[in-house]
């Protein structure tokens, strides 16, 4: 793994040195050009805002009602059937909404059962074969101004199902 | 997107309603306001970054030159986007930061590319095959360093932090191969209806 550790070390310095040097190269006054880049990277960042406030209070109201407790309770019954224990059931409602918020239940579960764990090894899995879906759809189509997204987010949520039963069978299968 | 909207909203209020929780959820719905407006005070500097060096990399003809030795693979998953279109320079580079576990350097990318998709768009207002397909490779890709899990275990006392390091791979290269595949059927049958 030492290697993939210091290809990540060194991916962003590496790409900050190379591509304008590159630049400079092919004789782009690159300056210029990067000022140009950032200007669009704040109107893109701009343009977001709205999208993200909608989606962040109708996810925060959903939270703090008691809902996601509900629907946890409602579920159970299908994911305990499937193999998977009571704990990291907060984890998988939590992890397609918000990236901050499934880090939150990963650390908490990490810090009550220990990293080494079956639930700890199994909640490190999970949170690293899944994405936070919600968010990335509403960042991504809210840039370009998209409002119907058709079925982005049917395979966004069957990918994180998939992506869940695959850490189980992953983690029983390397650590049992 | 408009019903998972109102149903969060409805259901939430709904629940609030028998749990007692209003003065809750008026707290919630204010903090995500607030919150939206501080992911973009940390995103915007970051996008302002990327989309510079990107422009860069965009003038220097580099982003056509990675998209040309994609040609192959974009064939297949983007039958829609020209062969040496930039959305395909800026694709990859979210795809890499993204295996790389980089995420803050993978969004700029992102957008890039969902800009240049929106240009090839011909609905503004509806998203295209392409931009679902890009997203689809998106959220399910492969991280090979879980960085921040790794860094998590390894403060909460785990005996061997990157243990986990295979069977995340393992996981997200099922889930990924999954998401692709389905993407790729659900457009055919779209296409095979006429739509």
């Amino acid at each position: 793994m030492s290697l993939l550790d210091s290809v990540s070390l060194w991916a962003v310095p590496a790409m900050l040195a190379l591509i304008p040097l590159w630049g400079a190269i092919r004789k782009v006054k690159v300056y210029e050009a990067f000022v140009e880049g950032a200007e669009e990277g704040l109107e893109v960042a701009v343009k977001i805002i709205p999208f993200l406030i909608g989606m962040l209070m109708a996810l925060s109201i959903f939270r703090a009602s008691g809902a996601m407790e509900l629907l946890a309770q409602a579920i159970s019954p299908v994911t305990s059937a499937l193999g998977f224990p009571s704990e990291v059931l907060p984890l998988m409602i939590v992890r397609p909404l918000s990236g901050a918020g499934a880090l939150g239940v990963t650390a908490d579960l990490l810090k009550t059962h220990t990293p080494d764990s079956y639930i700890g090894r199994l909640a490190s899995i999970m949170q690293g074969s899944t994405d936070t879906t919600f968010y990335v759809l509403t960042v991504y189509f809210g840039a370009v101004g998209v409002r119907k997204i058709r079925y982005a987010a049917g395979i966004g949520l069957a990918a994180d199902i998939v992506g869940f039963l695959a850490a189980l069978y992953a983690c029983d299968w390397f650590f049992r | 997107m408009n019903i998972i909207w109102l149903g969060l909203i409805l259901i939430g209020v709904a629940v609030a309603a028998f749990t007692g929780r209003a003065s809750a959820v008026t707290d919630a719905a204010f903090a995500g306001g607030k919150l939206a407006i501080e992911t973009i005070i940390g995103l915007a500097g970051l996008m302002a970054l990327w989309m510079g060096i990107m422009k860069i990399a965009e003038k220097s003809g580099l982003m056509e030159g990675i998209a040309y030795l994609l040609k192959p693979v974009v064939r297949v998953l983007f039958p829609s986007v020209p062969g040496e279109h930039p959305a395909i320079g800026a694709m990859l580079m979210n795809i890499s930061a993204n295996m790389l576990g980089l995420g803050s350097a993978a969004t700029p990318f992102g957008l890039k590319a969902m800009q240049e998709l929106q240009e090839l768009n011909p609905d503004k207002e509806t998203a295209s095959e392409a931009m679902c397909t890009f997203l689809t490779l998106n959220t399910a890709s492969i991280t090979l360093v879980p960085g921040t899990i790794i860094a998590l275990r390894a403060t909460y006392g785990s005996a061997n932090p990157a243990e986990i390091v295979a069977a995340t791979l393992l996981a997200s290269l099922v889930a990924g191969i999954v998401a692709v595949v389905m993407d790729y059927f659900v457009r055919t049958y779209n296409r095979l209806r006429g739509r």
